[in-house]
């Protein structure tokens, strides 16, 4: 596959990137199954960490259950993984407590969108900062690939043995509509854009949700035929979506059916512990 | 003028509230629940006078894990609720016993199951309070009868939060939430109050559950300690084990830092016990019932007393066998058709153990249970 | 050319992390790379670009290019 010669040009450096001073000591190889994308997804989160000056004492990483949310298990923050769909619940008892720690969660389309769905919507009404990861694979992979609300319509899994029937959810409308500040999505296999993306999204004030697409090659690959996690990465992250800049310029029938990528939505309204910090100023007849 | 107390006329909710506030809680997520809602009523318009944060979240459960959040930012947190409610709020409940962070949950128990009756006073979230979450875990559960001491039993009920590393029920019912009754605010210092132990270890050493402690410090998030919390079985660092050695010794250290504490976790009323011996063993606002019975059939030269539980969870066992040992019978009132009784039985051998139940949403009255006691006389 | 420049780059293998995923075989845009048995293996250093693209693409942290 010639896939990436066009951007291997532009990003030649000489230096690797030292992930091991973000990476909790003796933790890897991580529990990943060989080809999934949570460990390309992590690499790009973090070095947009890196490029955003976060010290590591700073950040609060709190994740719910399912593959995706054992990342905080391998990074050097304070860390917390809870319980499924329960993330952003926690979380926004971490930052209201403590505002000052910048806190990203890590969580799954199982976790984020089904379990844990009402906690989601109500976090982005809220506006409360924190950076949202929605990894999302299409599966749940942790209890062995059945579909989960991302699954695309006529997809097979372990609960879909004839194929998907479910309408699935689009992870950055309902976001947005929801009222989060920043939405946007990227993908595993776009490594540095997805690092572009990221550290925006942590830069952001508000509630930033970030859909990633990303691939599970061993439940959601093999039971839909796909050859490998290259190739699932070639037909779902590459040629599945569409940069929101390309998309403009290209034919409608060369967008139709695709993803967009890139930052979908970003507006500025208050943030949830700014305004509560102002309540309590107001009180106090400041 | 020195020594003059301040006295209020306040509802059980709000005495709830202001506890919290004496105790130093300064994180508060909650959701609306009829017999509960005015613990967060008053907390939504105390907290930020102090400082403090209230929010109202989705849901039972998001009000939960909030409240844990919260907590391991470093805040002093509780969340109230009633039946329904704490039927959601179970898994969190799990979270906090198996992470031990420190939280109080107050459950203003009405009548069940299901939606069942939500104005109607009732017992019957006892059991719910020890077994409803999953997996074998330790308990703390306070069970005031008065205004009063709804405002006090919150103040220990964080005080053994902090102390014990561990979540902490408090449970009343509809009747005591709801009445009102002159209550004296304590002065600032009366009562204990315990603030969370820091580590004093340099943050390379520190381990959130550290096996030299039986009760390990809990470092908050942000102060330099970066630590791993999971509801998953644990090693002493926090990271997830599946040593069965290690998943083993953490299971039994939960129980055992809880066991161990008992005399100190322990609170009874003992009203006319040395002689008793017809024995009322009460909690909560059917106590009142209870010892208005016992001091009628006082009056009638009748051997009655009342061992009040204070502390329903850990049960106390040792003051209700040492009671027991003089007494022919043990009568149990509660609102609920037999949760408590049952845990007498297992452990009082000899005397008749026999309980009342009443679920019709109305109180046990003192003629229920002078009537048993007349008959065990 | 001068001798820096011809100067080949170094690429580390993990081979404990490595889970035979193929992704930076696949990806390589000169074909630097190869499976030998479930572990990537370099067979034509030669050949590479420094692009990262194996590195970035791993999910495994296990393999890097030094310059």
């Amino acid at each position: 596959m010639s896939a990436g010669a066009a951007t291997a040009k532009k990003q030649k450096i000489s230096v690797p990137f030292d992930y091991s001073k973000y990476l909790r000591a003796g933790k890897l190889p991580h529990i990943w199954c060989p080809g999934c994308g949570h460990g390309i997804v992590l690499k790009s989160l973090l070095r947009a960490i890196d490029k955003s000056g976060l010290e590591k004492d700073q950040i609060c990483m709190v994740s719910g259950i399912g593959c995706s949310s054992r990342t905080p298990g391998y990074v050097d923050f304070n860390t917390l993984h809870t319980l499924h769909g329960r993330a952003v619940s926690y979380a926004t008892g971490v930052k209201l407590a403590k505002p000052e720690l910048k806190v990203i969660v890590v969580t799954g389309d199982g976790d984020a969108l089904a379990i844990g769905g009402n906690h989601f919507i109500h976090t982005c009404r809220r506006n409360i900062d924190m950076t949202i990861l929605v990894y999302s694979n299409a599966i749940y992979g942790m209890t062995g690939g059945q579909f989960s609300p991302t699954t695309p319509q006529g997809s097979m899994s372990t609960t879909s043995r004839y194929g998907n029937i479910e309408p699935s959810f689009d992870c950055c409308e309902l976001a947005k509509a929801s009222g989060a500040s920043f939405v946007a999505r990227g993908t595993a296999y776009h490594t540095q854009e997805l690092e572009r993306i990221l550290l925006r999204s942590i830069q952001h004030k508000g509630t930033s949700v970030v859909e990633i697409i990303d691939s599970c090659p061993v439940y959601y690959g093999r039971q839909n035929k796909f050859k490998s996690a290259s190739q699932m990465m070639e037909m779902i992250e590459k040629d599945g979506t569409v940069s929101v800049k390309q998309a403009d310029r290209l034919p409608p029938e060369k967008v139709e059916g695709k993803l967009l990528r890139g930052i979908l939505h970003e507006a500025e309204r208050p943030e949830y512990c700014e305004e509560y910090q102002r309540l309590i100023d107001k009180v106090h007849g400041k | 003028m020195a020594g003059e107390k301040k006295k209020r006329l306040m509802q059980g909710n709000e005495a709830c509230a202001e506890g919290a506030l004496y105790a130093g809680c300064r994180f508060y997520a909650g959701y609306p629940i009829t017999p509960s809602t005015e613990v967060a009523e008053v907390l939504s318009a105390r907290l930020p006078t102090v400082g403090g944060k209230f929010i109202q979240m989705e849901d039972e459960i998001a009000s939960i894990s909030a409240t844990i959040g919260g907590s391991l930012a470093g805040l002093k947190s509780m969340t109230a609720t009633s039946g329904p409610g704490f039927s959601l709020k179970q898994e969190g409940i799990g979270f906090a016993c198996m992470a031990e962070v420190p939280c109080v949950i107050v459950n203003v128990m009405r009548g069940g199951p299901s939606t069942g009756y939500p104005t109607g006073p009732s017992q019957s979230d006892v059991m719910q309070a020890k077994w409803g979450t999953h997996g074998d875990h330790p308990v703390i559960a306070v069970t005031p009868a008065y205004v009063q001491e709804i405002f006090s039993e919150t103040v220990r009920a964080f005080n053994l939060a902090e102390k014990y590393r561990t979540p902490v029920m408090v449970l009343y019912d509809e009747i005591v939430g709801h009445m009102r009754e002159a209550i004296t605010i304590p002065e600032a210092g009366e009562l204990e109050v315990v603030d969370r132990a820091k580590p004093e270890c340099p943050p390379e050493e520190y381990l959130p559950y550290d096996q030299r402690y039986e009760i390990p410090p809990l470092a908050p998030f942000g102060e330099g300690y970066r630590f791993h919390v999971t509801g998953l079985n644990h090693k002493d660092d926090g990271f997830p084990t599946n040593d069965p050695g290690m998943i083993e010794e953490g299971n039994k250290r939960l129980l055992r830092k809880i066991e161990n504490n008992k005399e100190d976790i322990w609170c009874n009323e003992d009203y006319y016990l040395d002689d008793a011996e017809v024995l009322v063993f009460s909690f909560g606002s059917t106590a009142r019932s209870a010892r208005f019975a016992v001091r009628k059939a006082r009056e009638k030269g009748i051997k009655a007393g009342l061992l009040r539980a204070l502390t329903l969870w850990p049960f106390p066992d040792k003051a209700l066998k040492d009671a027991a040992s003089r007494a022919r019978a043990v009568i149990v009132p509660e609102m609920n058709l037999g949760q408590i009784v049952e845990e007498v039985q297992r452990h009082v051998a000899g005397p008749a153990v026999e309980g009342i139940h009443r679920v019709d949403g109305e109180p046990i009255t003192p003629a229920q249970i002078i009537e048993v006691i007349e008959r065990y006389a | 050319m001068t001798e820096a420049a011809k100067k080949l780059p170094r690429i580390v293998v993990h081979e404990k992390l490595c889970k035979g995923c193929s992704i930076c075989v696949d990806f390589c845009p000169t074909n630097v790379l190869e499976m030998k048995g479930s572990i990537v293996a370099v067979k034509n250093l030669e050949a590479c670009t420094r692009c990262q693209l194996c590195d970035l693409r791993c999910p495994d942290f296990a393999i890097q290019v030094f310059d």
